[in-house]
């Protein structure tokens, strides 16, 4: 047998002993747990504009606010890196999970000093999404642009 | 002494292994071999200011707990041979700061472990040391900050992944004869690479070279896999080890399931969440030392350990290289 051949028989054994993830299990934990957390920002944008009658530029900062605020607390509780065990995507993908990715570089490299651990570290996780995000942000922005502009 | 094949020292002095020491961390101590470890500590922390440290001073304690079981000073060890995972082997070189005895820095991934006692058996059995301590060590939390994601990030793990044990273990050799066990082989590794690229699955990536030394052993020495009562190895884990079944099936030395156990796989429950089971360093050094090694006064009389160490930094993963692995072996017999 050559040496490609072995390589190509090994990983389709590894295929084969290796469980995958249990996907029905884990989308159904992420729908709840991300919803969950979607009615407590529904929840709180009510309290913002029905009890606190904010106007609509105050309201739509207030909401994120408060859940970075709740997301940031609980990881330096230690209880959010639990929460995302249990829920994958449910807790990454909403605003919490974003504060979840700075909060906790922050804490971990805290004891490499302020500016060169913390400071430097900060963004190690959520700069790639601030990066693309932004990036996605200006290519939409100029399609739109371009269509609004000439086509439509 | 003298050397069998291509790659295994025959230890003909046999020299003991004097004495072994485990410290571990509160997981590992909640876990099934809990009892067997010398020391289980209250906390990852150990009072100090970072997991570095921690493991640092882990790995001192072992090594001077071990000292002590073998009831000598630490000044009365000729050499240290000890490896970690952290950048640098830092966790081992501060620990020999502290103890301050002559000292070898040694690398070889999850494997140093056998990889130092390979090397300390040729040290003693060729009468260049009169005692030599092995050790090795690994701390979760360490680990986890510099090869994945910090300890607070909300993320899951595959069930494939590991958990990076808080462990540290250390055996004394000499050339006495009384102890636990005596060397009486000691296999080379070389690096086996079989293009795994997952770092979340390092049992796959480590199980062929582990097969490689295995096969070079039984080929070297004469023997099979009869003629060991356990074959021990150190983290393939749970998913690994079958593996290695698998491929030593294929070459036409079968494994019995019941004369096989894997380090990794014996740490944890499975209630403790460490999926395939436990890896890191720190691993076979704990679980050999304090659960295996005195088994072999009965009922394994002779036993074959073997290390197997992933290559790799964060650095070649992320640049998408493959995971070359290395396993180191030693033989061990009843006194």
């Amino acid at each position: 047998m050559s040496e490609a051949d072995k390589i190509k028989r090994y990983k389709k054994l590894v295929e084969q002993r290796t469980p995958g993830s249990r996907m029905f299990r884990d989308c159904f934990r992420a729908f709840w747990v991300g919803g969950v957390i979607c009615c407590v920002g529904q929840a709180i944008t009510i309290l913002g504009s029905e009890v606190l009658k904010l106007n609509l530029i105050a309201g739509s900062a207030f909401t994120p606010s408060v859940l970075v605020f709740l997301g940031t607390t609980l990881t330096g509780l230690g209880v959010y890196d639990r929460i995302g065990e249990y829920a994958g995507a449910g807790s990454i993908v909403p605003i919490t999970g974003f504060a979840n990715s700075v909060a906790a570089p922050a804490m971990e490299f805290r004891r490499e000093g302020l500016v060169l651990g913390l400071g430097a570290r900060l963004f190690q996780l959520a700069g790639p999404v601030i990066t693309y995000g932004v990036t996605t942000s200006i290519v939409i922005g100029l399609i739109y642009y371009v269509i609004d502009r000439w086509l439509a | 002494m003298r050397r069998a094949g291509r790659r295994t020292f025959v230890y003909e002095q046999r020299p003991s292994v004097r004495a072994a020491a485990a410290v571990v961390g509160p997981k590992e101590g909640q876990g099934p071999l809990g009892a067997d470890f010398d020391v289980v500590l209250p906390d990852d922390l150990l009072g100090m200011a970072t997991w570095e440290q921690a493991e640092s001073e882990m790995l001192r304690r072992a090594v001077d707990l071990c000292a002590s079981k073998a009831g000598v000073t630490i000044k009365a060890v000729d050499l240290l041979l000890a490896g970690d995972l952290q950048d640098q082997i830092t966790a081992s070189g501060f620990a020999a700061r502290a103890l301050g005895i002559p000292f070898f820095g040694l690398y070889g991934a999850c494997s140093t472990f056998i990889e130092s006692m390979v090397l300390g058996g040729v040290l003693v059995d060729g009468g260049l040391a009169d005692r030599v301590v092995c050790a090795a060590s690994s701390h979760f939390c360490a680990a986890e900050r510099q090869y994945r994601f910090p300890l607070e990030l909300g993320n899951q793990r595959p069930p494939s992944a590991q958990w990076t044990a808080t462990a540290a273990g250390a055996a004394l050799l000499s050339r006495e004869e009384t102890g636990l066990c005596s060397l009486t082989h000691g296999t080379v590794g070389r690096i086996v690479d079989y293009q795994i690229k997952d770092a979340n699955h390092m049992g796959a990536a480590m199980a062929p070279a582990v097969a490689d030394t295995l096969t070079a052993h039984f080929q070297d020495t004469g023997r099979s896999p009869r003629d060991y009562d356990q074959i021990v190895t150190g983290d393939l884990g749970v998913i690994g080890r079958e593996l290695l079944m698998d491929l030593m099936r294929e070459r036409g030395m079968p494994l019995a399931p019941e004369r096989l156990s894997d380090c990794g796989a014996s740490l944890y429950s499975p209630e403790q969440d460490a999926h395939a089971g436990g890896s890191g360093c720190g691993c076979i050094a704990s679980v050999l030392s304090a659960h295996f090694m005195p088994l072999i006064a009965g009922p394994f009389y002779r036993m074959l350990a073997l290390g197997s160490g992933a290559m790799l930094s964060p650095a070649t993963t992320q640049q998408g290289e493959s995971i070359p692995s290395i396993s180191y072996a030693v033989a061990l017999e009843a006194m």
